[in-house]
């Protein structure tokens, strides 16, 4: 195995693996500040602050150091290579870049969205001075007025590492941002009338590792040390982005997309990004609702429960087929699991659909060319299925019922009074049933809609139960290419409303507590196609449905990364 | 020492030299039918053999750079020629340019020829539009007279010269960043190895020229490889990584001497021989304070430096970058010495690309520093400071991509070192010669 010594720690690496300095000594534990360099972006080696000193090891042990220092984002190891980034040669290069890239920054933390997470900061009280020795004034650049809808340019506070135009170029392949003037004059700019609008913009956001670029919707919404973080999942197309979801109070802030190899690399759209104001919105619906023959109402949830319990359980003692329920593909594999189990054990005929299915248009892949048209291996897909778990559900349905009813089959066996009990789940934030479709719903003995929002379907409704989003509840949601994630409660639902899978447990009859985990490890168990979910904690980067489970099922508690 | 009969420059100033008639009668295109005749390996080994290294600044030996190329390529092979000329002080190219444009063309082919390449491009600065109207002009004679073309000279090959006119900006006139603005982009210098002669132009194999190497090769070809070795300065026997000074060179001599212009001499003339005898010395009967020995990124030579022979090794033994292109500019004792640094560095920091933080920052940093200085607020820790920043920017440390940091930087750690005495008094004597600056731009 090829072997790199990073401070003198030696550090094995892959035969075939192609690495820089960088990467190397984060292997071996060893931070090297860069800004320029990012993973999934070309290499321009522009910003100077990796700067190592660099050696062979001779097979006969002798160290040959270059005279030297290199960037290690350009430097790629091999076997023998050394790596020094804590010599005094290099901290010295590291403060000189440091107060650098300080002398004409503005300094302006204090009002600046990015403190607390700035690297500027950070390498700054890790690499820097501490002190400036400009006694000049600095330069000034006005802030751009407008560089997009999304996105704000303080260009005082840009040190130029160019990462949101190589973005652009590289990635979206746009290229609306490009460098203009020259020296310290220098500032990222868009071409005038052709504004950083395409649908990955947010991502420049991100990648800016200073406070240059700003998010206009977060912009001095929260400091960024009160946010709470939580590791989620993008529900607003079947690609399934890793993201996470920052809060605060219980209001969702902003998401922020997380490194996932096996989902969608390192980015997300903006259509995700900023995707998520419905639950904060005001046609949530924020308490159960139970409507009675006699137009009595009880928003009690220890009431409408065992109510809708009895009346569905009645229901099916009468005529057990022409009892059903909708699945939609917004619910987790978890709640699809435990409606379909209950009503199967209630009665073999009940009849399980699935929900509508929103697809708009074809997937939409970036980098683009110049006129717009997707360019081969594309970088990054925006599905056409806007819902996050189509395939999780149907994979439910098809191992409890062997097939999948189409929702509009469903609708016309409501029509044909063939169902006259219904058992709805919505959740799509979009709308998931028209006007016309929730007129036959007024044909039903009994429906209880289990929902996000206020919809068509919910005034028809007997039983309205306000469900959780996304943000408000555990669970899994398997993406276009069968890759489990896991998507974490990171806010309490609002006022009386309750993330599904609790309302499902309840509803159901099981006893304790709905804990995503252990159901997981049930489903796992209990399902063959997705045995891959026995593992129970599905880990940073989610399981693929065709990986076998390596790890036997774990002890309650016990900490497990999924391989 | 007899007087030296100028070769480069022999047509230079006659009536219509710029004409392929004229060319054609003074002997012209012979040296291309010469090269022609040979394998473009024979012509490789020629210019090999001649000692002939690049007039651009670096003075890598050309037959060298060529044998970089990738052996059996089957692709494009392409030969970018570099008339950007921006380096402060230099005007060579441009009179061979605008006077003798054949004899650069003529070059051209015979190192297309060599390298196996069948395009080339030559890059002229925005400046130059006398050079751009004869260049063109020659270019459209060769086309008509079979020189260039589907044909050229009749040998079955193809050979096309393109003339692109660059747009303002010195940073061209680094190979890769000229490479760069010929492909359209913004015209910063690229991240080597992979180095041009590998994946240069539009991903494929490059050589990168100087104009004055091209008349060289023209030359070279002429008079053989005895004749240009006869020339200039052979190895320094005690250094082995000296390729010696072979040839003539273009001695552009400027700023406060009688009698400026472009001289060609021998390589290893010195630059008392040049200022005295051949630019008729100081006027006003002032003394010299500094020598620019080869564009201002070469540093300066103090007044009793000035015996050193001007070859590619001979400034770097008194401490200057090299000899750059050879465009010596005479500072006479009435200039203040911080003055002429703060030019040469308002220069550097206008033309910055703006690539690497530390040469962005940096040559702004050392104007400022310099503007303050000259503003009556100087300190003498200034000097240190200037002299710590000076020395991390660059190459030569590690620090940036491309050597136009190196460039930056040499004059101040020179002027520094040299002329500290000369600071510290203007430091405490609070004076301010703040003035409209002349040169940059």
């Amino acid at each position: 195995m090829p072997t790199v010594i990073v401070n003198d720690k030696p550090v094995e690496i892959g035969a075939d693996e192609k690495l820089n300095c960088v990467q190397a000594a984060q292997r071996a534990g060893v931070e090297i500040p860069t800004y320029c360099w990012h993973p999934a972006l070309s290499v321009v080696a522009s910003c100077r602050m990796c700067l190592i000193e660099m050696g062979d090891k001779k097979p006969d042990g002798t160290i040959a150091m270059q005279p030297k220092l290199f960037p290690a984002c350009q430097t790629p190891v091999k076997d023998g290579t050394v790596i020094v980034s804590n010599s005094e040669k290099v901290k010295q290069a590291q403060k000189g870049t440091l107060e650098y890239l300080l002398l004409n920054h503005p300094l302006d933390c204090p009002v600046c969205d990015q403190a607390g997470e700035c690297f500027l900061q950070d390498y700054s009280y890790r690499y820097g001075r501490g002190y400036t020795r400009l006694q000049e004034p600095k330069t000034l650049k006005p802030d751009k007025d407008y560089i997009g809808d999304q996105i704000t340019l303080f260009t005082d506070r840009c040190v130029m590492c160019t990462r949101c135009v190589r973005f652009t170029r590289e990635i979206s392949g746009t290229a609306e941002l490009q460098v203009i003037n020259r020296g310290s004059h220098e500032e990222i700019d868009i071409f005038p009338g052709e504004p950083c609008n395409n649908k990955l913009a947010g991502n420049v956001v991100d990648l800016c590792p200073v406070g240059a670029l700003c998010s206009k919707d977060f912009l001095y919404k929260q400091r960024v040390w009160w946010l709470q973080t939580k590791s989620s999942t993008c529900p607003d197309c079947s690609t399934g982005c890793s993201i996470r979801v920052d809060q605060t109070g219980d209001v969702v802030k902003r998401l922020r997309p997380r490194h996932n190899p096996k989902a969608q690399g390192h980015f997300m759209c903006d259509d995700g990004r900023f995707g998520w104001k419905y639950i904060h919105g005001p046609d949530r619906l924020t308490q159960p609702e139970m409507r009675s023959p006699q137009g009595a109402k009880s928003h009690d949830w220890d009431a409408i429960q065992p109510a809708l319990r009895a009346a569905l359980e009645g229901a099916v003692t009468r005529k057990a087929s022409a009892v059903a329920a909708v699945l939609s593909p917004w619910m987790t594999v978890e709640e699809a699991y435990l409606l379909a189990k209950w009503l199967k054990r209630l009665s073999p005929q009940t009849r399980l659909a699935l929900g509508p299915v929103r697809k708009e248009g074809g997937d939409d892949c970036y980098p683009k060319d110049v006129r717009g048209k997707a360019l081969p291996n594309p970088k990054f897909t925006i599905r056409h299925e806007k819902c996050p778990n189509r395939k999780g559900v149907e994979l439910i349905l098809q191992h409890f019922q062997g097939s999948v009813i189409p929702f509009d089959t469903l609708l016309s066996e409501v029509e044909s009074n063939q169902v006259d009990t219904l058992f709805l789940t919505g959740g799509d934030p979009k709308g998931w049933i028209t006007e016309s479709q929730a007129a036959v719903l007024g044909k039903l003995k009994m429906l209880a809609v289990l929902d996000l929002l206020k919809s068509p379907a919910t005034p028809k409704a007997h039983y309205v139960l306000a469900g959780g989003s996304f943000a408000e509840k555990d669970g899994t949601f398997i993406n276009h290419a069968g890759l489990a994630q896991a998507i974490v409660k990171a806010i309490r639902s609002p006022e009386n409303a309750r993330p599904d899978g609790r309302i499902l447990w309840e509803l159901s009859g099981r006893r304790g507590l709905f804990h995503a985990t252990n159901l997981r490890r049930e489903i796992g168990q209990e399902v063959p196609s997705l045995a891959a979910l026995s593992v129970g904690d599905l880990g940073e980067h989610g399981v693929l449905l065709t990986e076998r489970p390596t790890v036997a099922a774990p002890v309650r508690g016990e900490k497990v990364t999924a391989s | 020492m007899p007087k030296f009969e100028p070769v480069l420059l022999a047509r230079v100033g006659k009536p219509d030299s710029q004409k392929l008639e004229t060319y054609r009668r003074d002997g012209g295109y012979e040296a291309l039918k010469k090269a022609l005749a040979m394998s473009p390996e024979e012509v490789t080994n020629v210019v090999k053999d001649s000692g002939l290294r690049g007039r651009g600044g670096a003075g890598f030996p050309t037959g060298l750079k060529w044998t970089f190329l990738p052996k059996n390529h089957t692709g494009p092979i392409y030969l970018a020629i570099n008339a950007d000329e921006s380096e402060p002080g230099t005007f060579n190219n441009r009179i061979l340019m605008e006077d003798d444009p054949h004899q650069i063309l003529e070059g051209i082919a015979i190192s297309c020829h060599a390298i196996k390449s069948e395009r080339a491009y030559l890059y002229l600065r925005f400046e130059y539009g006398k050079s751009y109207r004869n260049l063109q002009a020659a270019i459209d004679e060769c086309y008509a007279a079979g020189i260039l073309g589907n044909n050229s000279m009749g040998s079955g090959k193809k050979l096309d010269i393109f003339l692109h006119r660059g747009a303002g900006a010195y940073i061209c006139g680094e190979e890769t960043g000229l490479i760069e603005s010929l492909e359209g982009k913004r015209a910063w210098p690229r991240i080597k190895p992979p180095f041009p002669a590998i994946e240069g132009l539009f991903r494929k194999p490059t050589i990168v020229n100087n104009i004055e190497t091209m008349a060289c090769v023209t030359h070279i070809l002429n008079r053989g490889v005895e004749w240009f070795k006869s020339i200039g300065v052979p190895p320094d026997p005690k250094n082995p990584r000296d390729a010696g000074s072979y040839g003539p060179k273009l001695y552009c001599l400027s700023g406060h001497v009688n009698k400026p212009g472009c001289y060609e001499l021998p390589l290893g003339v010195t630059a008392r021989e040049l200022i005295f005898e051949h630019g008729g010395g100081i006027p006003h009967g002032r003394k010299v304070k500094a020598v620019v020995p080869g564009g201002i990124s070469m540093g300066f030579l103090s007044a009793d430096e000035l015996d050193i022979p001007l070859d590619f090794n001979g400034p770097g033994k008194v401490g200057c970058l090299g000899l750059g292109t050879a465009a010596v500019v005479v500072v006479d004792d009435s200039i203040s010495i911080v003055d002429v640094l703060y030019n040469c560095c308002r220069f550097f920091s206008h033309e910055s690309c703006g690539q690497c933080t530390p040469c962005r920052e940096g040559t702004a940093w050392m104007t400022k520093i310099l503007e303050r200085m000259r503003s009556g607020h100087g300190t003498t820790r200034d000097l240190d400071l200037l002299a710590e920043v000076s020395g991390s920017i660059g190459i030569i440390p590690g620090t940036t991509i491309c050597g136009l940091s190196d460039g930056a930087a040499w004059p101040v750690k020179n002027a520094i070192k040299k002329f500290r005495p000369e600071f510290e008094e203007y430091i405490a004597s609070g004076k301010k010669t703040a003035r409209v600056p002349v040169g940059a731009h």
